[in-house]
């Protein structure tokens, strides 16, 4: 009941949040230099053509009056009508939500199986072989393009050794884990690369504070110590490192999602830019943003279940 | 003093490797009887605190490249011990409470479960029969309502009231011998007052001896049945703690006595002592208080001077005792 | 006289080997950029169907493309232009976001709430997304790759900086200069700016390694630089249609970005080390 107060109180805090980044939506595309009706039909476009279409989208408006409708259409769930699908965007977005959200859960769940166990382990012996060996490993990983490994991992385990499938999306849940353990490998790695060095030094403050002796003076083992210890009072910060690169993720899959032909928004995002249509890309970064927003709304919620010094009222 | 339940010869603690090693422990012994409370005095940077750390290895961060010299417990070398047989000692015949009750506890975990976990693991007791002893435990450390603070966390205590929950986990395997480090120094005068008397109680209830570290002679005076004053690395005096504040017979002791404010006459002066405590990486050579000695001698600047029986129970190393005296 | 290097300076630099190994990357790198072609006997757009994807060896050591050109001369001409992309993407907005945060922490009030809470709002939109977009409706175009990168990447280097100058304006000596009377701009410009922008700098190493990672990701999505220009991410999408035939054609460019990132990353911790010693 606590918590379900908490959330809702959070996302109260949000709203002012969510309404600027509806804000930011519709006036990202408005603010570019350049007629929206023009750039959208390109170098095909008549003068009619851009009259027509103009109207199509009431671009001849006030643009407080254009704002207002684009707020009434989120509201209603349509969020306008997609120019190249000539469809509600809405439903299209909630179509291709599934494979994103599955890529973000799947990368995430892959980076914290990196992470933690790799950042306990350094953190404990600090300046070996093994504290070096990562630390290399993930500054490569950090500069390496995800597309660019893509295309070497599609070589190496879609066509050389064919264990993975070269492309596209499954029908069931565990083709689409198939589908979908390259992908999520390639956004997990550089997201490990991130997390893994704040994480490496806050499990490192951890190891240094009076409560480590004191379990240790009780004549805990090390393995307690660690796993009992150390490891819960790192979880918040694992939270809060994995929080912050939320949109880094999210934002991983664009590229991703277009390599592997993945049907999510990310690949949406591209097509519906190459077909400038606007309407839908309006829509789609819309719903990115919101999607950072709700998954950092989870991580507060799981911080708070995590420390008890936040209060849940 | 009654048989004594540890007894360390010669114990040395070196940090580093060589060129640039720091011996911060320089050969110190002592022994504490059951059911004593020994006090280790000395400035911070003497060596006390990492003398008390080395009894149960426990060092933190910083791990020492060397201890030497014997440690007896109860009959048993505790330098002979393997990393993981320490551990069964740790928590169940010596236990170690800390200087800072604010960080000392666990923040993310309820203060019963701090104090079960070890009830269980070392007694073998089931949760339930955990949970009643914790509750016994919070009584005798003076924690009200038990019941209903075993399910609290650390940040919903006071500094003391953290503290009697330390005393409380630390006590709860029944240990004979428990470690202070400077364990009201982070406290208020008054809560200070009830934590000592606190402790001094469970003493006499239990049975344990207590190893006592602090800078504070005034702690010292109210607490300690002996006291060995530590520094550089070096006991320099060891006494009775009557005998020690009647009779100082080393002038570090009777430099640190005229520096006290509670001690002698009240409108007389406070003498801070001369100069600064010497760095351990290039310690004085020979007597390691020579240098801000009033009493010096050219003896003091090279000969290392032992550790000489002054009266009953009473030893000081100092070349000139009896000439100071 | 003074030494102009103090022999602290010196040994701190001297201790310092992700500095000087990424230093060196660096020089490397910046050859490559600057006298590149004049090393490699090929020219990067010179096309010879009949040296089609020829593998690595010799003349050609990185091998050649669908189209018979040298993928050394390409990955080392690409060098010179996506350095230059990348220098502007990164310098813009470190200039644009720590000017906003000086102002934004110095004046404080609704100054600072207003620029905050945009901020706050922008931080939500994935960056791929906001530059993926900005570019996509602008057209590909290297000018519009400035624009987009730097709508998108000051709030980075704003919170950094208004960050540091909300903890300096604790510090005595601003209060003390501020008492002496100096305009704003000069309290700014000379007592906060030089105790703020350490972290930016150091941040904007970091900024590199992202902002290459960014730009060759739109030349891949044909967003970006276009072809026949060489460049890093484009010349990856075109061996991503021959990667059975030709591997070498994506491999060699995506190497060439694995090293720019490394030698950021370690000059990144290199000047952490230096600019901020720790005791």
């Amino acid at each position: 009941m606590k918590l379900v107060f908490f959330t809702l109180s959070r996302l109260a805090q949000l709203l002012p949040v969510l309404l600027g980044i509806t804000f930011v939506a519709f006036f990202l595309l408005r603010v570019m230099p350049g007629d929206p009706a023009t750039l959208m039909l390109g170098s095909r476009g008549t003068p009619e053509d851009i009259a027509a279409l103009t109207r199509q989208l009431g671009l001849d408006r006030p643009l407080s009056a254009q704002y207002l409708s684009f707020l009434s259409d989120i509201a209603r769930g349509s969020f306008g009508r997609s120019i190249a699908y000539k469809a509600q965007i809405g439903p299209l977005i909630g179509e291709r939500l599934w494979p994103t959200l599955a890529l973000v859960g799947f990368s995430t769940v892959l980076a914290v199986a990196m992470t933690v166990p790799l950042a306990m382990l350094t953190a404990v012996r600090r300046g070996g072989v093994l504290d070096h060996l990562v630390k290399i490993f993930f500054v490569v990983a950090m500069s390496m393009p995800g597309f660019w490994l893509g295309v070497l991992l599609i070589l190496l385990f879609a066509i050389v050794i064919p264990i993975f499938p070269v492309s596209g999306y499954g029908d069931d849940f565990l083709t689409r884990l198939h589908h979908l353990v390259l992908p999520a490998t390639i956004i997990a790695l550089g997201t490990a690369a991130l997390t893994i060095r704040s994480l490496r030094s806050s499990i490192v403050a951890v190891l240094g504070a009076d409560y480590i002796d004191t379990a240790r003076a009780k004549g805990m083992p090390e393995r307690i110590v660690l796993w009992h210890h150390v490891f819960r009072n790192s979880l918040t910060s694992t939270i809060s490192v994995l929080a912050v690169h939320t949109s880094w993720v999210v934002g991983g899959t664009v590229v991703i999602e277009t390599v592997f032909g993945i049907p999510g928004l990310g690949s949406l995002l591209v097509s519906s830019i190459s077909a400038r249509d606007y309407p839908m890309v309006q829509g789609l970064t819309l719903t990115f943003a919101v999607l950072v927003v709700s998954i950092n709304l989870l991580a507060d919620v799981a911080y708070a279940l995590v420390d008890p010094r936040v209060s849940l009222s | 003093m009654s048989q004594p339940i540890i007894k360390v010869d010669d114990l040395r603690v070196t940090f580093g490797h060589a060129p640039e090693s720091v011996t911060v422990v320089d050969g110190v012994s002592f022994e504490i009887g059951e059911g004593e409370v020994f006090g280790l005095v000395g400035e911070s940077g003497s060596g006390k605190s990492v003398t008390c750390r080395s009894l149960i290895q426990l060092f933190g961060g910083a791990r020492p490249s060397s201890v030497t010299g014997r440690i007896l417990f109860d009959g048993q070398d505790l330098a002979q011990l393997s990393p993981t047989d320490f551990v069964r000692i740790r928590g169940t015949r010596i236990a170690m409470i800390f200087q800072d009750p604010m960080t000392a506890l666990n923040p993310t975990m309820r203060i019963g479960d701090q104090i079960q976990e070890t009830l269980c693991r070392h007694d073998g007791l089931t949760t339930r029969q955990a949970r009643l002893r914790a509750i016994d435990l919070l009584k005798a450390v003076g924690v009200t309502a038990p019941e209903r603070r075993l399910d609290s966390y650390p940040h919903e205590f006071s500094g003391g009231m953290r503290q009697r929950v330390l005393i409380a986990i630390a006590l709860a395997c029944r240990p004979k011998l428990l470690i202070a480090d400077e364990p009201t120094t982070a406290l208020d005068v008054t809560v200070q007052d009830q934590i000592l008397k606190l402790i001094l109680r469970l003493r006499d209830e239990t049975g344990m001896a207590v190893l006592f570290v602090t800078h504070d002679l005034g702690v010292v005076a109210q607490t300690c049945d002996r006291v060995g004053v530590m520094y550089a690395g070096r006991i320099m005096e060891m006494a009775d703690t009557t005998q020690l504040f009647a009779n100082p017979s080393h002038p570090y002791t009777r430099a640190l006595l005229r520096a006290l404010p509670a001690h002698g006459k009240r409108t007389g002066r406070l003498e801070p002592i001369g100069g600064a405590p010497p760095s351990l990486a290039d310690p004085p050579k020979g007597c390691r208080f020579h240098p801000r000695c009033r009493d010096a001698v050219f003896d003091c600047t090279t000969v290392r001077p032992p550790l000489v029986t002054v009266a009953a129970g009473h030893t000081g190393a100092c070349l000139r005792m009896e000439a100071v005296s | 006289m003074r030494p102009l290097v103090s022999d602290a300076t010196r040994l701190r630099f001297a201790r310092n080997g992700n500095l000087q190994f990424g230093l060196a990357m660096l020089s490397l790198l910046v050859l490559a950029s600057v006298a590149g072609s004049a090393l490699v006997p090929f020219d990067p757009l010179d096309i010879d169907f009949g040296q089609a994807l020829q593998p690595p060896g010799w003349p050609h050591l990185f091998g050649t493309d669908d189209l018979g050109r040298d993928v050394l001369a390409r990955v080392v001409a690409s060098a010179s232009v996506d350095m230059k992309v990348v220098s502007i993407c990164v310098l813009l907005p470190f200039l644009i976001g720590s000017t906003i945060g000086l102002v934004s922490g110095y004046f404080g009030g609704w100054i600072d709430l207003i620029i905050m809470r945009f901020v706050d709002v922008l931080w939500a939109f994935p960056f791929y997304v906001l530059v993926i977009s900005i570019v996509g409706a602008l057209g590909p175009g290297t000018g519009n790759i400035y624009l987009a990168f730097s709508m998108v990447v000051w709030i980075s280097f704003a919170r950094i900086v208004r960050g540091e100058v909300l903890l300096a304006r604790r510090l005595e000596y601003t209060q003390a200069v501020s008492v002496l009377g100096y305009s704003h701009a000069r309290i700014m410009l000379r007592h906060v700016l030089p105790n703020v922008i350490t972290p930016a700098i150091v941040f904007m190493m970091a900024d590199v390694v992202l902002t290459i990672l960014g730009v060759t990701s739109l030349g891949f999505l044909g967003l970006g630089i276009q072809p026949p220009t060489p460049e890093w991410g484009v010349m990856i999408a075109e061996g991503r249609n021959f990667i059975q035939d030709g591997w070498w054609i994506s491999l060699f460019p995506g190497l060439a970005i694995v090293f720019v990132g490394i030698t950021f990353s370690l000059i990144g911790d290199g000047l952490d080390d230096f600019l901020r010693p720790k005791p």
